[in-house]
């Protein structure tokens, strides 16, 4: 028997059952497009946070103290102004060097209040990590030095606070000490649900104060060259090695959060793609069931079939492309589906989703694979069955 | 028109042929030491009451079963030796079945139902189409072309199947009851037909009935009782009347 004419034969075959073409067809169609689905919202959180950390700045070195590890715990930082001097010294340029001492307190203005991250800064942060401002102005380095009570707040912060008026120079209260709005950050927006607006930056010498501390949590450096920016970050940690022979530190590069990011996420894709497998799998079993069930209801088809020349390869041959097709239509079908609920997500949830085109192509493929691995069992059987048996059949 | 065999070679040689059953492991003899030959263009009528190995006989025949014991040469070919494959490529090419429950597939217009032996050859749609076409002309459907069995009568159905068993030009027409599911009137015109193509074409015609007004037209008639042959006679030219 020529291919096409099989082809043509399970075609016709599939068509005088359409309802039960179509349930079988569901099972497969529902596999197929959760894994492209599931595929797409791995994928788009990947590149979602890839897109969030190359925002930051680039050329951005991190310096922490402990080994930046995941599952490592975080170390007590012993960090403080006097070390950033000295790493600025390393740098060779001040206006490049960030610092960070954080810290949840509840920001009141008036009756209305927000808990909120409050961060000691110096005033190179809008230029080290490529922040914008929406309103007034930034902290200074005459704040810096004289521990001005001075706050800029995130969007949401200053929308929290003071809804229906300018919040430049209204006075809020930060764990009790009160400080003067001098500006308010360009709204960063949500990602991942993690809201990015909700934020007060003061001076660091304030937060000290404030907290009654010394420390520096982190320390941010936004390195002049690219090429070198390992030399830079091994000459800084070798530097605070010196002044801290006890504490170890890490200078992490973006390219390195990027890296541990994406393994964490690719691991997660892969995790989902393998539970959407799973519904493919049972969809395999639906198509193999059904293929079963059309051998026996066609049992006197097949025997006059092979009565008039049939070999048994013919038919094996018909019955496995039936099954074939029933898995590739369903993962058509089932790609489009998924495309199509990627799209809707990325468009009208906070979920991201992105396609990508091999997450298709091992859909599709894995789908008519699981057409010939599930009709392969069926298409024996009916290859096999003895054709004075089969005609005798009811 | 038949497939080419030497001058004086059998059609189907049968010698000491022999088919047993196993049924929950109890042997059921089927048929004991079947002797026959049947040469190209006879008319034979195999007779006999139910369970006396017709229907086994008629499958050993056409190809569709093989024999637990003796030979079977059909076309020229040892069945014995055949793999699955190659028996089908001989049903194909040798033998044309036509049954008593016509076996047409449904929802499969009649001339696809006629030209689905040519699939099995590899021959291309639009030749397989003319050859079937022409073939129902000949059985007198060349109207009912697109017709479905079900949009067809028990007699047209049964012609249909005649024209699907005689499309490849085989050597022997094995008939199983071809009247059994027809009235009278219907029975008389598909014997006729029957009878008409084995003098026309040549082709050798067995057929398995019950009906002993049936098998007097056939010149030769075999009886089965048991699983054996008891009389195989074939009468005087112009058939037993």
């Amino acid at each position: 028997m020529r291919f096409a004419e099989a082809w043509r034969v399970a075609l016709d075959a599939l068509r005088a059952n359409r309802m039960r073409s179509a349930l079988t067809m569901l099972g497969v169609i529902i596999g197929v497009a959760s894994v492209v689905l599931l595929v797409a919202i791995g994928t788009g959180a990947k590149r979602e946070v890839e897109r969030q950390v190359e925002g930051l700045g680039s050329n951005l070195l991190v310096v922490v103290p402990g080994k930046l590890d995941i599952g490592a715990a975080p170390a007590v930082s012993r960090l403080s102004l006097a070390d950033v001097d000295a790493v600025s010294r390393v740098v060779g340029d001040p206006a490049r060097v960030a610092v960070t001492v954080a810290s949840g307190e509840t920001v009141r203005a008036g009756r209305r209040s927000d808990f909120t991250t409050v961060q000691g800064v110096l005033e190179t942060t809008p230029a080290v990590f490529t922040r914008q401002l929406g309103r007034g102005s930034y902290l200074t380095a005459s704040d810096v030095d004289t521990s001005r009570r001075v706050a800029v707040l995130g969007a949401s912060v200053a929308g929290a606070l003071f809804p229906d008026r300018d919040p430049i120079g209204q006075q809020v209260s930060i764990a009790g000490v009160r400080f003067r709005v001098i500006g308010v950050f360009a709204p960063l927006g949500q990602s991942l649900g993690v809201d990015r607006d909700d934020e007060v930056h003061i001076p660091v010498t304030a937060a000290h104060r404030l907290y009654g501390t010394q420390r520096i949590d982190g320390i941010a450096v936004k390195a002049p060259d690219r090429a070198r920016i390992d030399a830079l970050g091994d000459r800084i940690v070798a530097e605070l090695t010196r002044r801290h022979p006890d504490t170890e530190f890490s200078a992490v590069t973006q390219q390195q959060i990027l890296g541990v990011l994406g393994d964490i996420l690719g691991v997660l894709t892969g995790v989902l793609a393998a539970i959407a497998g799973i519904s493919l799998l049972v969809g395999g079993v639906g198509v193999s069931n059904i293929m079963l069930v059309s051998v026996r209801e066609r049992t006197r088809e097949i025997g006059l079939r092979k009565a008039v020349g049939a070999r048994p390869r013919d038919i094996g041959l018909q019955f496995l492309l039936e099954a074939v097709l029933l898995t590739a239509l369903g993962g058509l079908l089932g790609m489009a589906l998924g495309v199509g609920a990627a799209l809707a997500a990325d468009a009208l949830s906070p979920v991201p989703a992105a396609i990508t085109w091999w997450s298709l192509a091992l859909a599709f493929g894995v789908s008519a694979a699981v057409g010939i691995v599930f009709g392969v069992v069926p298409a024996q059987r009916a290859g096999r069955l003895d054709p004075v048996v089969a005609l005798r059949a009811e | 028109m038949t497939a080419g065999l030497p001058a004086g070679v059998p059609a189907i040689e049968a010698v000491d042929v022999s088919r047993t059953y196993q049924l929950d492991g109890v042997s059921v003899p089927a048929l004991r030491g079947v002797t026959l030959t049947v040469d190209p263009g006879e008319y034979v009528a195999v007779i006999g009451p139910s369970g006396s190995g017709k229907s086994t006989l008629m499958h050993l025949l056409g190809g569709l079963d093989r024999p637990t014991g003796g030979r079977l040469v059909i076309g020229g070919r040892d069945v014995g030796s055949l793999t699955p494959p190659e028996l089908a490529t001989l049903r194909n090419r040798t033998i044309g079945f036509v049954f008593q429950a016509f076996h047409l597939l449904p929802r499969t217009s009649a001339v696809d139902n006629v030209a689905l032996p040519l699939v099995y050859r590899g021959m291309g749609a639009r030749q397989r189409r003319d050859r079937a076409a022409a073939m129902l002309g000949r059985v007198g459907l060349g109207h009912r072309l697109d017709h479905r069995p079900n949009q067809l009568s028990g007699g047209e159905q049964q012609r249909v199947a005649i024209a699907r068993a005689l499309v490849t030009d085989p050597t022997v027409l094995l008939a199983d009851e071809p009247t059994g599911n027809l009235d009278t009137a219907n029975g008389q015109a598909v014997l006729a037909l029957l009878e008409e193509l084995n003098t026309e074409s040549g082709v050798a015609l067995v057929m398995v009935t019950h009906d002993n007004e049936v098998a007097g037209r056939a010149r030769r008639r075999i009886v089965m009782r048991d699983g054996a042959v008891v009389s195989d006679s074939t009468a005087a030219a112009g058939g037993v009347r």
